[in-house]
Parts: C-alpha cells; structure tokens; sequence
C-alpha cells in the first residue's frame, strides 16, 4: 500500500541545509500496523508526513495505493489527505469554538460533504455519544484524543496515521487510544503507522521500525 | 446548496467568536456607507428641491430676453439690447404653433409712494396672460381683466413682499398709491412664490397699457414698441424644442438677420434650465458622496487589517483544516467570505443609520432629502466588493500557507 523507495528530505536552514531522511526505503502492506520509533530529530515526524502527504520529498518515490504521489500538485496531495488519509495527532488539534460533534463534521467536510449521522456514529465508537455537544475545553485529554480519532475514522480512510498519540496523556487514557486503535484496525482493516516513543505500545503493532539520523537502522517483527 | 452553506456557517462562527473585533471592524463600513448614504440623500433632496421649485414657474415656460448688443464693439450685457417687441410677441402668437399664450411685459425701476413709505421698486407692465404663463396666483383681491387692459386702467397687483413692506398688515386692496407720476389702485396681492429666480414677489404689476401712459416705451427703428421679455408657454412639452426653432427662425426674419449674424436674442425653455441646474446638483452630490466613499475606503482597509490579523491567529485552524483535507480555494474562499460577511453587514447597518440620519436631518427640517433605491443598492453592492477587495490578500495568504508549518505554530 505505501511504497517508499529512496526518499530523501533536505530542509533549507538559513545558508546550510539540514538532510532529515537519506534514501529511505520502506513498504507498508494493506492493513498492517506499524510502529515508528526512534529518537527525536531520527526523522520520524518527517516520514510520516511524507506517508500523510502533507510535505513532499526533495527526491525518491513515494507511491500510494500503486500511485505515484512524489511529485503531484498541493490541490491532488489534499485531495488524498482528504480521502484517502486521516491524522491523529499528539496535540488533538481540535478547533476549540466547535463542539465534538463539529469536530468531527470536520472530519468530512473537505472529503465530500458532512453528514451528522454518520459523525455522530463516528463519535459512538469512540464511546462519546453522550458527550457531542461538548466543547475540547470541556473534555478531558483522553476524551479529546478520542474525538480526534473519530474525525480522522469518520470519512472511512483507507489509512490513518498518528503522530505519538498517547505522548500528551496518561497512562491509562493512553490504552484506552492504543486499545481503540488496535481494534479499529483489527476490525475494519485500516493500515495504520503510529509514532510512538513508548516499547509497551510499540509491541500492540505487528511490525516496529527504528529511526535514527534519517535512515532505517532496524525493523522487527513482532 | 450545501457547498454554499458550509463556508457561510464557517464565517458566521469566525465573526460570531470575535464579536468585538467584527463589531469594530464592521463599524467603519457602517459609518462610510451611513456617510455615503445621508450625504447623497441631502444632495438628491436638494436637487428635488429646487427642480420642484422649477415645476411651480412652470415647466413648460420658455423666455426670449433681448440679446447682448454690440455698439463700436463694445458689448453690453445680454439683455441690454432692445430688439424684442410686442409686435414680435403677436407675430409669435399668431405664426408658430403649440402655443397656448404668450405674455411680452416691459418692466422698469420707479419710486413708489404709499403715505409715509417710499421705496424704488421693479414695476412690470404686463398682459393678462402674464399670470397664467408664469403660474402666478392671487392671495386676496383679483388680476386685472381684458377690459381693464385695453382701456389702460390705473390698477395695480402687488408681488407679496412689496406689500409687506409698503403695508405690513393692512389689506392693501382698493388702496391708491403714487408710481412715477401716475396715481394706481391696488386691485390684488399674489401669492408668495419664493426667492429664486427673479421672484415675483419683489414685482408690482399693472397693465403694460398703462404702462405706456407713464414711462416712454422705446421703439425701435421700425417704430415698434419695446419689450423687456417675452414669455410664453407651450401647449405640449415635447415640441418645446421644435418651438424654440420656429421662434428663432421667425425672429431672425423679423429682425433682418443675416446668416451670418448672431441672434440679437436669446431663447431659454424651463426645461433646458432645469436640466442645467439638475446638472449641476448632481454633481455637488456625486461630489458629496465622493468624500463619503473616502471613509468607506478607510473602512476597507480597516477590514483588510482585520482579516490579516485573524489570518495570522488562526494559522493553527488552517493547518487542521488543510491537514484534513482543504485545498487552498477552500481556505481562500473561506476567509474571502467572512471579510464579505463582515462588510455585507456593515452595509446593512450602514444603510439604516444613514437613513434614520437623514430621516432626522429632514424631520428638523434642516434639510429636504431623498433616500432612494440605486444607492442603497450601490452602497451595499460597494461594500460586499470592498470586502471581497481588501478580503483577497488576507484570504490569498491564508491559503498558501505551508500546513506542516500551521500546525506546528501556536
């Protein structure tokens, strides 16, 4: 499904440059859950940008569902971050004047058109039907992460990404995102990559790959 | 439908979170279309004034007045000649057609004498048909009649402030008052007409029959009897044009004119004067709402401000909203709206204060306006295109930003 070959991402820094991925190489299959770890500034975020379409890379190919998406146009990227991709991030980035529900209407908006019902089922699964009306401010860290998974679940993406998830809470809030995010992908399929700085929920993946100075230096299987 | 909706109930939320802000920021448009409007409502009040002002000399009034006349080169002012005759008057009365009457009257400055009160006053001797060509009307008494013309009777019809001043209150009629060195008898007083225009107000009026008996009407060479002026009114209004022509073609003859010469005439239809006066109103209140429109712009740029600011705040919003899925039209046309939203609204608001304003201007009779539909149309479609104007950058620069870099920013 993801197919990274030699990808290599050089950021301009005021006269130098600073190289964040050299010639990475990388296949995620259909349905896998992955596990990204390494050190900070390994490159990790960088990467998952790069699956997630939000940046593209200074050369190498990235091919997405056999598409070629490296060197498409900023309107064809947001159109498959649209479809095709949905984000959690470690910050929840919900929009503080929505309420969940509008949150995760959001979540639809640019990828077809809001439904509520179907948000609202959305929120369900995330076990916050009762909380739709609910400003983030009014909900905890753990309640919010999971009214970002369901904005991210809600347009049904083939594939989601979260960039540390659980880094903002605690422990047990933190299984409960793992432990909705496992069952997501053991029950719809979804091909999910996590960063994650966290062993214990590296191993809830099937695969962990490790980072460091923007190059694999290990993948085990789990 | 729904494509349209969503970014509207977008704006919507962004003004109603900042309801100061948006307050402030529709306050300038509010008051540079509140200006606009009750500045361009006084102009065209003032305009529909004085064309009203017009309609009661009538409209359908034309005036030929003596040329300017050239003697060894030197020009007097128009009006100095003395070509028009009553003979003319007659010629025109007779030869063109669409005329329904036709009033010469030759007027001159003479010391009136009332008891105590003496004053110089303008004394025109006139027709009978001077009071309905010139739309004038009787406040007490009566105009003189046909017969009291023919035989050049002694009687006078005083304009209403030369009765105020040689009468105060009394009743003036069936008085006797000495002019030059004839004794009259004031028959009637005419009703105020307003001081524009060579008002008839300040006039005395008694037949030009009469007249004749006390001052020496010059004749030309011809030996025909001199006029001031000639008015007359034209049965259809239409034709006001094709009247003027005949005149001018007739009077030319009349008066020997080659075709080279100029006219020693001039002819002026109601009409024509009220289209230069409307003109010129129009153009004091074109000037009026041109100053206005200067707060209107400050105003959008004020927006503009705005919208750079809640751009620049909102960068972390963009980024979601890109990291979701938003092209950069969906972000541009987002915030594009909002500013419109914001400047619709203060179009809106503007309108109603300004007409409240110069519903209040007239109602403490200051001033007469006349708020009408094609600027309030302009004002509010100027004011969503200011929006749409100083909202593009803003919108522009929201919508390019990088979304890894607006999600990361705080």
């Amino acid at each position: 499904m993801i197919k990274l070959q030699d990808i290599t991402k050089v950021y301009p820094m005021g006269k130098r440059e600073l190289t964040v991925l050299r010639r990475v190489s990388l296949t995620i299959e259909q349905g896998e859950l992955v596990a990204i770890m390494g050190p900070s500034g390994s490159g990790k975020s960088t990467m998952l940008n790069l699956i997630g379409c939000l940046d593209k890379p200074t050369s190498g190919s990235y091919s997405l569902e056999g598409r070629e998406v490296s060197r498409l146009g900023s309107g064809e990227l947001a159109g498959i971050r649209a479809n095709k991709i949905g984000f959690v991030f470690q910050t929840f980035n919900l929009l503080p004047r929505l309420s969940a529900l509008a949150n995760v209407e959001l979540g639809m908006r640019y990828a077809g058109g809001v439904d509520r019902k179907q948000a609202m089922e959305a929120l369900t699964k995330v076990g916050l039907s009762d909380r739709a009306n609910h400003r983030p401010t009014e909900l905890s860290g753990g309640e919010q992460q999971r009214v970002a998974i369901a904005r991210a679940l809600v347009k049904n993406p083939p594939l989601i990404l979260a960039d540390e998830p659980t880094g903002n809470l605690d422990s047990r809030s933190g299984e409960e995102i793992i432990s909705i995010l496992t069952s997501l992908h053991a029950e719809q399929g979804i091909t999910l990559v996590l960063i994650t700085h966290d062993a214990n929920i590296a191993h809830h993946c099937q695969r962990i790959i490790h980072l460091m100075d923007g190059q694999v230096v290990s993948e085990e299987k789990v | 439908m729904k494509k349209w909706f969503e970014p509207l109930a977008t704006a919507w939320v962004g003004v109603v979170t900042h309801k100061l802000r948006s307050f402030l920021t529709i306050l300038g448009i509010v008051i540079g279309v509140a200006a606009v409007i009750s500045l361009m409502s006084i102009g065209k009040g003032a305009q529909e004034e004085i064309l009203s002002r017009i309609e009661t000399l009538g409209s359908n009034l034309i005036t030929i007045r003596p040329g300017a006349f050239t003697f060894r080169g030197v020009g007097s002012a128009a009006g100095g000649a003395q070509t028009l005759t009553i003979e003319d008057a007659e010629a025109i009365a007779e030869q063109v057609p669409y005329i329904s009457s036709v009033a010469p009257y030759y007027s001159s400055n003479l010391q009136v004498v009332v008891g105590g009160e003496n004053m110089n006053s303008q004394v025109t001797g006139v027709t009978t048909e001077y009071m309905p060509v010139n739309n004038l009307e009787i406040a007490s008494g009566t105009f003189f009649s046909e017969s009291d013309y023919q035989r050049g009777a002694k009687v006078a019809v005083l304009g209403s402030s030369v009765k105020d001043t040689l009468y105060a209150d009394a009743d003036p009629v069936g008085q006797q008052m000495r002019m030059g060195t004839i004794i009259v008898r004031v028959i009637g007083v005419l009703e105020s007409k307003g001081q524009m225009f060579g008002s008839s107000d300040d006039a005395i009026f008694i037949p030009l029959t009469a007249m004749q008996q006390t001052v020496a009407q010059p004749r030309t060479a011809q030996g025909e009897k001199v006029v001031s002026s000639i008015s007359l009114t034209v049965s259809d209004k239409e034709q006001a044009d094709y009247v003027v022509e005949e005149i001018t073609s007739l009077l030319r003859t009349r008066h020997q004119l080659g075709p080279l010469d100029d006219d020693d005439f001039n002819i002026r239809s109601m009409e024509e004067i009220a289209e230069a006066v409307s003109e010129a109103t129009g153009t004091m209140t074109l000037l009026l709402g041109a100053i206005a429109a200067i707060s209107l712009l400050v105003g959008g740029i004020g927006v503009m401000n705005i919208m750079l600011v809640s751009v620049l705040e909102r960068t972390r919003e963009i980024g979601i909203r890109k990291a979701l899925g938003a092209r950069e039209h969906d972000i541009w046309l987002q915030f594009l709206i909002e500013a419109a939203f914001l400047t619709f609204t203060g179009g809106i608001i503007g309108v109603i204060v300004g007409w409240v304003v110069s519903y209040v201007v007239s109602s403490m009779g200051l001033m007469t306006t006349l708020v009408s539909a094609d600027i309030v149309i302009l004002a509010v479609s100027v004011s969503v295109g200011i929006g749409l104007f100083f909202g593009f950058y803003p919108a522009w620069n929201a919508s390019r930003l990088n979304p890894i870099e607006a999600l990361r920013s705080e």
